[in-house]
């Protein structure tokens, strides 16, 4: 036992073996190399390393703890200042804050309550259509053609069709998924396991046939949806007391998408620790433990469904407005595994980790597939195209986190008890269940 | 036990809501099944005054459950031993088409090629597929699913799911993104014998010839071999059989190259019969073939066949009347119900998983 390794981590002390330092070194070269890939602003990416090495070094310590998550929270705001408001960079943050919100979502029905969700894509298209219902010209024959507008500036409000302002039908979607996502639970409640997976994946593709061939069912004289063609143009989010929001101008984006993230990463971390997120955690566990011990099990899975899906629903309509488009080709089966994949990469039921994984993969599928690493094929004399392959890519990254790193790459620390019941009880933090039997040695 | 025969017997009360409980539990998915065949028939009879049409796409129905089936086993087989649903199934047997396609131009097989050839020439594909298929899920079984036997349920769940984008992507590499036509080697299409307005073509008898035989072979081989006696007892109970001197995993290794095989026989046949392939052809094939295994009760060797086959039907008449394009909603929406009503199937027994 050497004086660096292997001081027990329950002390509380900061924690500087050789293994956590090689990781951080590692992390501050990966951070840089990809900052410098996807035309981020070095020092910003230096911050980070520095707040999460500093936070990594000193975990036990809670002043640190909270220190870090104001810098943190500082360092998101600044953030968009630093870069090109119309750059690339901020665009694709823009787009990982959005898939963060749905991940967060997915993680309560898959990480906490342990409901395998195969077709969460059905909550991001029911959303991202509310807002090609309200906002959009759709309804042509809205207001007898003259449309109808609520709480919406020019030029929205002078078009035909329905304009309703962001925060209505953010309400309005959180609403249809919730109630979408407990009749989608309705079905599963008798069943267990793979089952669940199955006829949620069913229920995904149902919303998504809807969705390609909505242009045939006619409710009340209207179109559903407009088919494979898709909603287009989408009203740009109208804030009360704020200009319009502009196509090239990201940051206020950004910021609307910062604000859900912090909302639902709020609401995550209550929902965790209150009566009802360990009732999930129980069901996780054991259910029929969990229903005899007075867990009411219809209510706890059906909340779980419902408040995942309201998550899908907002970053859906932010989505809708963001990307100007609503489009069947966004709603398929894969979308819901690119975000399951979010959920497995960071770490099942640790929110910390699910906000890693989405931020990751959002790069990894927007930045580094189709512009960093699309010619390394082509240089080992290899004819394909990599963005074809990404969600081989996934796939592979899902079999790989299994096999290797069930508990993800920020662990839940219950959860990588359940994963390694029996052995390494105590603190097993980044593997340091090794370190504790050599103290106790 | 004297003071319990003595006492009173409360009659069981049955009141009305629960006596149809029962009913639709028991019957409720049988007359769902026969809903879209009897309005058809009746729509047919006032239109047409014959079922030429409807019977018409009964023999599509079959000829394309054939293919289900097969696959349907495979999912049925695995789940029977393991309990988890083989995700990557159906892009093995994607897989198998497209090796098949493949084995076509390799040995030269055209739609010139004389009878003989034909028949010796698609017999060598047919080994070659099932071996390829059964081998891709052995190997699936080995990477994916073995090292996490213990791990919870979840787990084996999510890598099958990574399998099947895994191997999709293969395809995408094999062929390309688009579906690729391939020669017409039976000359499918060919009309072979017309019964009363409806016709029976050459890809029919086929699927159904080549399916019928297999299932008869493979039922035999579970209830009459040795192996097939431990793949049972290994369902049962593995702790028990590992007791009892069974080797398990080599056992759950022979169930998933068993159903890879029938999930290659199926890929020959569907590359025979449709003469387009597809990388994508895989995820809906796999959750038709799924849906039909839980039509029939999953773990249900026969179930497995007859919900193909009832599948084939319900999507063959959906195609012609209701339009392609919602077929897949349709299927699914027959899952859902399923899953609802009568999660143990037609002919299946309550599971612990979906009771």
């Amino acid at each position: 036992m050497t004086a660096l390794a292997a001081r027990p981590a329950g002390e509380g002390g900061p924690r500087t073996d050789v293994r956590t330092l090689l990781v951080l070194a590692l992390a501050l070269a990966l951070a840089l190399w990809m900052a410098s890939e996807i035309e981020m602003n070095m020092f910003m990416a230096f911050v980070a390393w520095v707040l999460i090495a500093v936070r990594t070094i000193f975990h036990e310590n809670a002043w640190v703890t909270r220190a870090t998550v104001v810098g943190l929270l500082i360092w998101a705001l600044v953030l968009p200042l630093a870069h090109d408001s119309g750059g690339a960079f901020i665009e694709d943050a823009t787009l990982a804050l959005a898939y963060a919100v749905m991940a967060l979502g997915l993680n309560i029905i898959v990480g906490f309550a342990g409901l395998l969700d195969l077709g969460y894509v059905a909550f991001y298209a029911l959303g991202a259509l509310t807002s090609g219902w309200f906002m959009s010209g759709f309804f042509v024959n809205a207001g007898g053609g003259e449309g109808f507008s609520l709480l919406v500036g020019e030029p929205a409000s002078t078009l035909p069709g329905v304009h309703l302002n962001f925060l209505l039908v953010l309400i309005i979607a959180v609403g249809v998924t919730t109630i979408a996502g407990m009749l989608i639970g309705l079905p599963t409640l008798r069943l267990r396991g793979d089952y669940i997976a199955i006829v949620t994946l069913a229920f995904g593709e149902i919303v998504g046939r809807i969705v390609i061939n909505g242009d045939q069912i006619k409710i009340a004289g209207e179109k559903v949806t407009n088919g494979r063609q898709g909603i287009t143009p989408i009203d740009k989010i109208d804030l009360p007391f704020l200009e319009p929001f502009q196509s090239l101008e990201l940051r206020p984006w950004y910021f609307v998408a910062l604000a859900l993230v912090l909302f639902v990463l709020f609401v995550n971390f209550r929902l965790r620790d209150s009566r009802l997120g360990r009732a999930w955690i129980a069901l996780r566990e054991d259910e029929v433990a969990a229903a005899s011990m007075g867990v009411p099990l219809v209510k706890t899975k059906l909340l779980a469904y419902g408040t995942g899906a309201a998550f899908g629903g907002m970053s859906g309509v932010f989505l809708g407005s963001y990307l100007n488009t609503v489009n069947a080709d966004q709603f398929q089966f894969s979308f819901s595994i690119f975000v399951l994949a979010m959920v497995i990469l960071g770490g099942l039921g640790s929110i910390e980790g699910v906000m890693l994984g989405a931020i990751v993969l959002t790069f990894i599928n927007f930045n580094f597939i189709p512009d960093v690493f699309n010619d390394y094929p082509s240089k080992i004399g290899l004819d394909f195209d990599l963005t074809e392959l990404s969600f081989g890519i996934f796939g592979f990254l899902l079999v790989i986190m299994m096999i290797i790193r069930p508990e993800g790459l920020i662990p839940e620390r219950r959860r990588q008890l359940e994963l390694k019941e029996g052995i390494g009880v105590g603190d097993t933090e980044l593997g340091t269940s090794e370190t504790m039997f050599e103290a106790k040695a | 036990m004297e003071a319990s025969s003595e006492a009173p017997r409360v009659p069981v009360r049955t009141n009305t809501w629960d006596r149809i409980r029962t009913y639709v539990g028991e019957y409720g998915l049988i007359a769902l099944l026969l809903v879209m065949p009897v309005v058809y028939g009746i729509q047919d009879l006032s239109d047409d005054g014959s079922l030429a049409r409807l019977g018409n796409n009964v023999v599509d129905g079959l000829s394309n459950g054939a293919i289900w089936a097969l696959v349907a086993l495979g999912y049925t087989l695995v789940y029977g031993i393991i309990e988890l649903i083989n995700f990557a199934h159906g892009e093995v047997f994607m897989i198998g088409s497209l090796v098949s396609a493949g084995f076509f131009g390799t040995i030269g097989l055209t739609a010139a090629t004389g009878t003989g050839g034909l028949v010796a020439g698609l017999f060598l594909t047919l080994l070659l597929a099932m071996l390829a298929s059964g081998m891709l899920n052995v190997m699936i079984e080995r990477v994916g699913y073995r090292p996490l036997r213990a791990a919870p349920k979840l787990a084996p769940l999510i890598t099958a799911v990574g399998f099947s984008f895994i191997l999709q992507n293969v395809g995408v590499l094999w062929i390309g993104g688009s579906p690729e036509g391939i020669p017409d080697l039976i000359k499918a299409q060919k009309e072979v014998v017309d019964i009363a307005g409806v016709s029976i073509s050459r890809g029919d008898v086929l699927a159904v010839a080549a399916t019928i035989p297999l299932v008869f072979l493979l039922v035999g081989f579970i209830n009459q071999s040795r192996l097939g006696k431990a793949m049972r007892a290994t369902a049962q109970d593995p702790e028990a059989a590992r007791l009892m001197g069974i080797n398990v995993d080599t056992t759950i290794s022979a169930t998933f190259l068993l159903g890879g095989i029938m999930a290659g026989a199926a890929g020959l046949i569907y590359a025979l019969y449709q003469t387009t392939i597809w990388f994508f052809q895989g995820f809906q094939a796999g959750l038709i073939a799924f849906t039909a295994a839980v039509m029939g009760g999953i773990g249900n060797l026969w179930g497995a066949v007859l919900g193909g086959f009832i599948i084939g039907i319900i999507q063959q008449i959906s195609d012609n009347r209701i339009g392609g394009e919602w077929t897949p909603a349709i299927v699914f929406a027959y899952l859902v119900l399923i899953m609802v009503f009568r999660p143990q199937g037609l002919l299946g027994e309550e599971t612990r998983e979906a009771g």
